[in-house]
């Protein structure tokens, strides 16, 4: 009973600001903007943010799917060096995110723009520059950076926990350094690899800021119009109908990736 | 049973720096059981790492059926272990787990199915194929384990202390298991364990190894009767180990007495160490004793009574059925094959003096009671 009442606080915090607010979204996104009565009609108007509910959707998979693949040879060479260097690389991966996120993206945009350093150093080799920004790649490789360190935290967790008895036991059944891989170390990494791209995938898949300056008029994303309909549209209710089918959308994306971890225990950080 | 399987040559191991073995020189033969048996950090693990191919000896050679393996990796060795922990895929059923090795060998899964059913019966395992291994007991999955590793036909299975993690009763229960299988399978079991009681009553050849280097080779009954120094001599069972002079061929000296033995070819006057198993020591009157003592302490033990007698400061153990009572004298007389005489080591000196056992006893026996008055106290104190 004390353990519990300890939880109290919590408890009171979440509900003021967790439950509350988004019974406020709810209400928003039935509620007409202007007379403030029950109404579909923002929910009706979803169909035309189709193509960007799809975009953010295409541009977040990409993200996870190369954030595994840049993510997971990393998260296994560190958690195979000795523990200092571990710590070390530890402290690599984390150390970005010490810094402000719209400092790291600014710092890319000055890499990266058309008269940015890599486009002067081109220049200056007497070649035209490259069209390095204001295009999905960009934005992609904003949300791959950014998100990184939320895929190789996971995978390093569950990598290093991994039992070494279970590699010799496979090497001594038999198996390959390959199929090692493929038949030990792999499946029992799932675990970090649903929690990786989870964490790397929903916060992808609503970012705003990112598109904003690296990504062109093409690929505004959902975030962008929600946070546009609260700050110049001055559409609240549509905003709250953005989030909410939007936020339907990742809770769906991420309990159909849940489904393949087998209802084994996620891995945190 | 004669023809020999594999042959370790001189080999060394050594971790930054500090030799772990010291060139182990073993022949296995083929469809023995074998037991490498040693306190820890003795080298067992580390001669059956080498075996397996987790680990390269820093020198010297380990041969397979005459062929040099050194360098093959674990996966490309007729050899399967069964780990200490089982070391299961929780990932994987009873089934799946059992069927791993046939998998990454490319068998047919028709083979597959057949060869997994037949291996689940060998381990008493029938109809647990698809159980998941983290619900099962610990006697159960380490039948997975010993199913898992057999299932491939291995020449060799080696074992790394399987039975340490059950309880008294299961442990026995799978030592008789054990050794059934190693008959019906009719492969070489590579066995180690720190446990003397499990190596012999489980082998055909026991290997004694401490500090890195093998002290006896031989049979269970070899290496009881007949240990080769005072370490194996107390490492195996219970031993009074005393210093004596061996006067000439079957007789010795020890405690001022000579004694007749079964043992020569040692020099004249050739300082020895001399065994006598408690269990060898028959309890006298003291006037027919061969050497007279002070019984301080007993211990019921079930099957005997553990007795400590101080001989002029040199406790011994004897395992009796009488019951005598503490501070008797005590007579006690000692057949000539009850002796057995070994050569000095680095190790005489060292073991096989009760004295410790006693105080032990005795402190025990403080912490249940406290006497009122110093003669109720247990004696010992005349030591």
């Amino acid at each position: 009973m004390k353990s519990r009442s300890l939880a109290t606080p919590y408890l009171i915090w979440m509900l003021i600001f967790t439950v509350v607010p988004l019974g406020i979204v709810v209400w928003f996104a039935f509620t007409d903007s202007v007379t403030g009565a029950f109404t579909l009609g923002n929910l009706a108007r979803m169909g035309t943010y189709l193509p960007i509910f799809v975009k953010s959707l295409w541009l977040a998979v990409i993200s996870s799917v190369i954030c595994l693949a840049v993510g997971y040879p990393v998260a296994y060479y560190i958690a195979g060096t000795s523990p200092s260097r571990q710590r070390f690389f530890y402290m690599l991966v984390m150390l970005p995110m010490c810094m402000s996120f719209l400092l790291r993206t600014l710092a890319w945009v000055s890499l990266l723009e058309d008269t940015g350093i890599i486009n002067n150093f081109i220049r200056s080799l007497g070649l035209q520059p490259l069209p390095l920004i204001r295009n999905d790649g960009a934005v992609v490789l904003g949300m791959v950076y950014n998100y990184l360190p939320y895929m190789i935290m996971p995978l390093y967790t569950v990598l290093i926990k991994m039992d070494d008895k279970l590699i010799e036991a496979a090497e001594d059944l038999g198996c390959t350094p390959t199929q090692v891989f493929a038949r030990v170390t792999l499946p029992l990494s799932v675990p970090g690899i649903i929690s990786g791209l989870t964490m790397v995938f929903v916060p992808a898949v609503s970012t705003f800021y990112i598109s904003q300056k690296m990504g062109s008029s093409g690929t505004t994303l959902i975030g962008d119009v929600i946070e546009s309909q609260f700050k110049a549209a001055y559409n609240p209710n549509l905003g709250a109908a953005l989030s909410l089918v939007l936020m339907a959308m990742v809770l769906l994306c991420v309990a159909v990736m849940n489904r393949f971890s087998d209802g084994e225990e996620v891995a945190t950080i | 049973m004669s023809k020999e399987l594999i042959r370790l040559v001189d080999c060394t191991m050594a971790f930054d720096g500090e030799t772990v073995l010291d060139s182990i020189n073993l022949n296995i033969k083929d469809k023995e059981f074998l037991t490498l048996l040693g306190p820890s950090g003795c080298g067992k693990t580390t001669t059956l790492r080498i075996i397996g191919g987790f680990l390269k000896p820093s020198s010297g050679d380990v041969l397979f059926d005459g062929v040099r393996i050194n360098d093959i990796p674990p996966y490309k060795r007729q050899v399967n272990t069964v780990f200490q922990k089982y070391a299961l895929f929780p990932h994987l059923d009873v089934y799946d787990n059992v069927a791993f090795g046939l998998r990454a060998q490319k068998v047919p899964e028709k083979e597959i199915e057949a060869r997994v059913t037949e291996m689940l019966s060998v381990v008493s395992l029938k109809g647990f194929d698809r159980r998941q291994v983290t619900s099962l007991s610990g006697g159960q999955q380490q039948r997975v384990a010993i199913a898992r590793a057999l299932v491939n036909r291995p020449k060799v299975l080696l074992l790394d202390e399987p039975l340490g993690a059950l309880d008294l009763r299961l442990r026995k229960d799978m030592q008789q298991e054990l050794k059934r299988i190693q008959k019906q399978m009719e492969i070489t079991f590579i066995y180690v364990t720190h446990d003397q009681e499990e190596a012999l009553a489980m082998s055909d050849t026991v290997v004694v190894m401490n500090e890195g280097l093998i002290q006896q080779i031989g049979t269970p009954e070899d290496i009881y009767n007949e240990p080769t120094n005072a370490f194996v001599a107390d490492f195996i069972g219970e031993s009074n180990i005393l210093d004596g002079i061996m006067r000439e061929d079957y007789v010795v000296e020890t405690f001022g007495r000579r004694f007749r033995c079964l043992d020569k070819g040692f020099a004249k006057d050739e300082p020895v160490d001399v065994v006598v198993r408690p269990e060898d020591i028959d309890i006298v009157p003291v006037n027919e004793g061969m050497l007279t003592g002070t019984v301080t302490s007993i211990t019921f033990k079930g099957m005997q009574y553990d007795v400590i007698v101080d001989f002029k400061g040199f406790k011994w153990l004897i395992q009796t059925t009488d019951s005598p009572v503490v501070g008797d004298r005590i007579g006690i007389k000692i057949d000539p094959d009850g002796f057995h005489i070994m050569p000095r080591s680095k190790y005489s000196g060292l073991y096989g003096d009760y004295s410790s056992f006693s105080e032990e006893y005795e402190e025990l026996s403080d912490a249940e009671y406290i006497p009122e008055d110093e003669e109720g106290a247990l004696p010992g104190g005349d030591v």
